[in-house]
Order: C-alpha cells, then sequence, then structure tokens
C-alpha cells in the first residue's frame, strides 16, 4: 500500500509536526515502504487471540493512597520553559 | 594497567586504598580527553562534579565503608535525567534541558558511591540502530572508526569498548543495550521489563523500554544490575518482585543447564556468523549444559509488530514536547498551533518523525484495528512462542545480530534494512524477556555478539551462563587496538 502526499499532509497534521517542502517526498516515499513492512502483519491468522497490552502477566495499575507526597517545584521546572510571566507559561494569544 | 580491570579488582584496590577513587577517576578522564574526539561517544563530560563525587567517595572508603561500586566510575545514557546536567536524549529538542531531579537508576547508582563522568551519545529519543539520528553525530566504533557501534545506545557500548569508563548504562526498547554491545564486543545485559524503574528515563515506547548495563564481563554487569534493580513506586510498571544476590550464583557449574537453540535465529544465518554460534555451542556442552532445538514459529512476525506497537507509543509519548513547557521553541511562532507544529518540526530530527508519523498513522481511525490492535495480538503469539520454549529449556541461545558493524551511512536511506538489523533482539523486548549479549568471536576483525535469552527474572541464571562462558573463553578481554 502506497501513501500519498496527502495522506502524510494529513498524519503530519494530526502529529503536529511541519513538514518542510524538501522533506515532504522522502516522507511519502519511506512511510509507504515502512507501510508496506509492516502489512505483514495481515497474513498472520490471529483469530481468537487476544491483545496484548502488558509483557508481564497478572499486571494491574497500583493505587496508592490519596496523600500529598510531592512539594511544589513550579519554579524550578519553569526553568526550563521557553517562557513564564507571573509562575505562568507564555504561548502566543488563542482568544482573540 | 587500570582500565583494563574489571570492577571486583577495582574495589580491591580502592578498598585497600592502594589507589584512590580521585586517582581512577583522573585516569578515565585523561582517556576520555585524549581518545574520545575520534569516537564522539559523549555528549556531555562532567568532569568537575566526577572528581568531587570520587572525592567523597574516597571520604567513604576512608572511613572504613565497603561496596562493590563504591569509587567506581562510569557513564550515564543521555536519556537519564541527571539533576542540575544537560540531559539531551541525543535530540534537538533537548539541547537546552536540565533535568530538575535524577533518575532512580542514577540515584541508586550515586548511592552505591559511582561516579558519574559523563552522559554518552545515543540515537535520537533512542530511535535508530547505528547511533547516527544523534543531533549530535554519529559515534564510531573503536574496532574501526568507518563502522558504526550500533544504536541506540551506541555512545555507552564504544566508551565501554574503548575503555573510556569500567561500565556504562544504557536502555533496550527493541535490542538497543544488546546489538551496540555485540558490534563493541562488551557484554550488554537487557533486563525483564519492569526489573529497573523507569521513572526520569526519557520514555520512547513504554510496554517494551528497559534500563539496562554495558560491561567486559557478566560479573560486572551483575554488580551493576545488583544496585539499579528493585521496586520503585514512582514507576507504575516497576515489579514488586524481590531482588536476588546477582553475583552468588556466577561460579555454578552449568551441569545439567537445558539450552535452546533458536531454529528461527539460524535460518539464513551467515556461514561465519554460525560457525561462532556453533563453537560456543561447544564450549556450553563442554561446560555440561545439554543442548536442543526449540522453534518460535511466529517470530518472522517479530520486527513488523515492533514497528507498530513501538511508533504508536512514540508518537503519544513525544506528544509532550510541545514547545511550551520545556525544550526547543521555534522563533516568532504566529499563532499557537504553528508554536506546536514548527518547534516539533524543527526540533525533532528526521527519524523521530518518521516514527511519530507511523504510529500516528497506525493509531489513526480506519487503521486502528488492521494496525495496532492486529500487532498487539501478534505480540501475544509470540510471547505465547517463548513461553512454550521456557517449558522445555533453561534458556535460548543465537547470534544477537545478523552481521557485524556496518559502514556509517550504509543504511541510513533505507529505514526497513535498517529496522531488520533487530530481527534477533525484539522478540525479548515484545516479550519482556531478560537477554544478554556477550562476545564471541570476529567476523572480518569486528566482533560479533552470542545472545542468551531466559524467562522472565531469570537474570541470574542469563549471568551465570554468561559468566562460565567468559571463564572458558577470553573473547571478553579483547580491545580494539589503539584501546588497550
Amino acid at each position: 500500500m502506497s501513501l500519498t502526499r496527502q495522506d502524510v499532509e494529513k498524519i503530519a497534521h494530526l502529529a503536529r509536526l511541519s513538514i518542510t517542502e524538501q522533506e515532504m517526498p522522502v516522507y511519502v516515499s519511506s512511510l509507504s515502504s515502512i507501510v508496506n513492512f509492516v502489512d505483514e502483519l495481515s497474513r498472520a491468522d490471529t483469530g481468537g487471540v487476544q491483545p496484548m497490552a502488558h509483557p508481564l502477566d497478572g499486571q494491574h495499575q497500583r493505587l496508592r493512597a490519596d496523600e500529598v507526597s510531592e512539594s511544589d517545584h513550579h519554579e524550578k521546572y519553569q526553568r526550563n520553559a521557553p517562557a513564564v510571566a507571573a509562575g505562568l507559561y507564555v504561548v502566543p494569544r488563542v482568544i482573540e | 594497567m587500570l582500565h583494563n580491570l574489571f570492577i571486583g579488582e577495582l574495589a580491591e584496590r580502592l578498598a585497600k586504598r592502594q589507589i584512590s577513587s580521585v586517582e581512577l577517576t583522573r585516569h578515565f578522564l585523561s582517556r576520555i580527553e585524549r581518545l574520545n574526539p575520534a569516537l564522539n561517544a559523549f555528549i556531555t563530560l562532567t568532569a568537575q562534579r566526577a572528581l568531587e563525587d570520587a572525592a567523597a567517595a574516597d571520604a567513604r572508603l576512608g572511613k572504613g565503608e565497603k561496596g562493590p561500586l563504591l569509587g567506581i566510575p562510569l557513564i550515564h545514557k543521555d536519556i537519564f535525567c541527571t539533576s542540575g546536567v544537560k540531559t539531551s536524549c541525543g535530540s534537538r529538542m533537548l539541547d537546552n534541558f536540565v533535568a530538575p531531579y535524577d533518575a532512580t537508576v542514577v540515584a541508586r547508582l550515586k548511592g552505591a558511591g559511582t561516579v558519574m563522568l559523563g552522559k554518552s551519545n545515543m540515537d535520537e529519543f533512542a530511535m535508530g540502530s547505528s547511533n547516527e539520528t544523534s543531533y549530535y553525530g554519529p559515534v564510531k566504533n573503536p574496532w574501526d572508526i568507518s563502522k558504526v557501534p550500533g544504536g541506540s545506545s551506541g555512545g555507552s557500548a564504544a566508551a565501554t569498548a574503548a575503555r573510556l569508563a569500567p561500565v556504562a548504562t544504557g536502555t533496550d526498547t527493541g535490542g538497543s543495550i544488546r546489538q551496540p554491545a555485540a558490534l563493541t564486543g562488551v557484554t550488554g545485559l537487557k533486563p525483564t521489563y519492569g526489573r529497573v524503574s523507569r521513572y526520569g528515563m526519557i520514555a520512547f515506547a513504554s510496554s517494551l523500554d528497559q534500563a539496562g548495563v554495558f560491561a567486559r564481563s557478566a560479573g560486572d554487569a551483575a554488580a551493576v544490575l545488583q544496585a539499579m534493580a528493585g521496586f520503585d513506586p514512582r514507576d507504575s510498571t516497576s515489579v514488586d518482585v524481590p531482588v536476588p544476590d546477582y553475583s552468588k550464583d556466577l561460579g555454578k557449574p552449568l551441569k545439567g543447564l537445558k539450552i535452546g537453540l533458536l531454529r528461527e535465529f539460524f535460518d539464513g544465518l551467515e556461514p561465519r556468523n554460525a560457525a561462532l554460534i556453533e563453537e560456543a555451542l561447544n564450549i556450553y556442552t563442554g561446560l555440561g549444559a545439554e543442548t536442543r532445538e526449540v522453534s518460535l514459529p511466529h517470530l518472522p512476525l517479530s520486527v513488523p509488530t515492533y514497528y507498530v506497537v513501538a511508533p504508536a507509543e512514540c508518537s503519544s509519548n513525544l506528544s509532550r514536547f510541545d514547545g511550551v513547557r520545556f525544550g526547543y521553541r521555534c522563533k516568532e511562532p504566529k499563532d499557537l498551533l504553528d508554536l506546536y507544529k514548527r518547534s516539533r518540526g524543527e526540533g525533532f530530527g528526521a527519524e523521530v518523525k518518521r516514527r511519530i508519523m507511523t504510529g500516528t498513522y497506525v493509531l489513526s481511525a480506519g487503521y486502528f484495528d488492521a494496525y495496532y490492535l492486529k500487532a498487539q495480538k501478534a505480540r501475544r503469539m509470540i510471547t505465547d512462542d517463548f513461553r512454550a520454549a521456557f517449558e522445555k529449556v533453561d534458556l535460548v541461545i543465537g547470534p544477537t545480530t545478523p552481521t557485524p558493524a556496518f559502514d556509517i551511512g550504509a543504511k541510513m536511506n533505507d529505514p526497513v534494512l535498517m529496522y531488520l538489523n533487530d530481527i534477533y533482539t525484539i522478540g525479548a523486548n515484545l516479550a519482556g524477556l531478560p537477554g544478554v549479549s556477550v562476545p564471541c568471536g570476529f567476523v572480518d576483525g569486528l566482533p560479533m555478539g552470542l545472545q542468551l535469552i531466559g524467562p522472565h527474572f531469570a537474570e541470574a541464571k542469563l549471568l551465570n551462563a554468561a559468566h562460565q562462558y567468559q571463564q572458558a573463553t577470553d573473547w571478553h578481554k579483547h580491545a580494539p587496538r589503539g584501546y588497550e
């Protein structure tokens, strides 16, 4: 199965990735070959098989008591942010 | 020379105060300064901090404290968060990121008294099998600098092989410890999924990622795993199973050990590679092990299964890089959508974008059942094959890689060809099993690896089998020319 340029543009939009004009043909071709490759799976008989989401059987999401276990580190963490003001992350205006 | 000693020997000299940790650290730092420029194995060097940590270890040793890793230098893959130190994950996206806390692996090894020399180069976000996708340039293989060291933990592997540190940490999602260990002639251990905490280890594919170790012997790997392993409430998939003493059974005789030869691993194997594996089997037979053939009929599905499951999880995990809270932000975004798209488009490299898009595609409406759900079913079939094999044998054995190290640039334009390099390693990740690669000889002057895979939590048995092999052979003692 081959992907078209429109397919790749749609996927890139869903993934919030800008793709340059120069990159586009490379992705159309390499993503097509990857999709072709993983299409081998369609020949496998998986009838009656339960999908496996976790490599260890019998593991369940642990729960913990609803108690405070972390202190407030926002100043420390925001040192890595590109733009901060008054303890808030700054982004371009969303609502006019 | 100090850099050819194993950890046990170094620990003994440190304990007897024949050498200080500061002297040992200086020795490795000067090797790094002299030899690393040709290899590019590091993203960040932490020389100053290493000397401080070494002085602290010397103070502990001075008080009579003992420990197998106390004062031992090591390198962390740049995927592990290290408090106050740049943690890039090999990406432009995190080129400006200084981790605010230590990963559990880093904290535990620090507590054991290790000295961090620096952070190793790696494929961007651990996506690659050659260390060529790093934003910081490819790592060179010390056996031949025109060859790749393997990936994604290529820097840790090359540095361990070049004796720039006695040991290094790594992570293995589809073979990223075992494959580079094989291609650089060192011992690489990937533990059972959930055995080592993933907290503070930058996520690629969360149902497959596992931290492990590079060393020059199975005995050294056992000592490092001992400090890394164990339950961590901060990792929701960390497993609460007691940690055995990994060094205790290293010397146990292998008489009666049942080893399964993976029929599928030998089909079409290059004859010189196959001959090395045969030779290793003879060693095991000589050590009293029994060998028999076992089959994993669904193993041929493992590469396509992996290249659906791993990109799917990666596309979800990497959505956190949005140019808002940390990491790279594009210049002059015209609106929020432009900020997201260009920050990600410019911050991620080609292979990472390819995997994010593959994952987005297989999870998108109309394709989820055909790809993602289908792959999760194939994953169970592969896992069931391993389970059936382990009802008959204790461990399975085969090559780690189809070929020795390939030329830099040889596979960069063909992602599928690159992906097929992981054909022997991926099965263990899909099934969550522990695996180890040990050096087993040379093809064209380049090292090759023998891979042992065991049932869940069989690390002690794997290390025992690897150690016994290393008592009977000296492949693991060969050093690349110029790095002896």
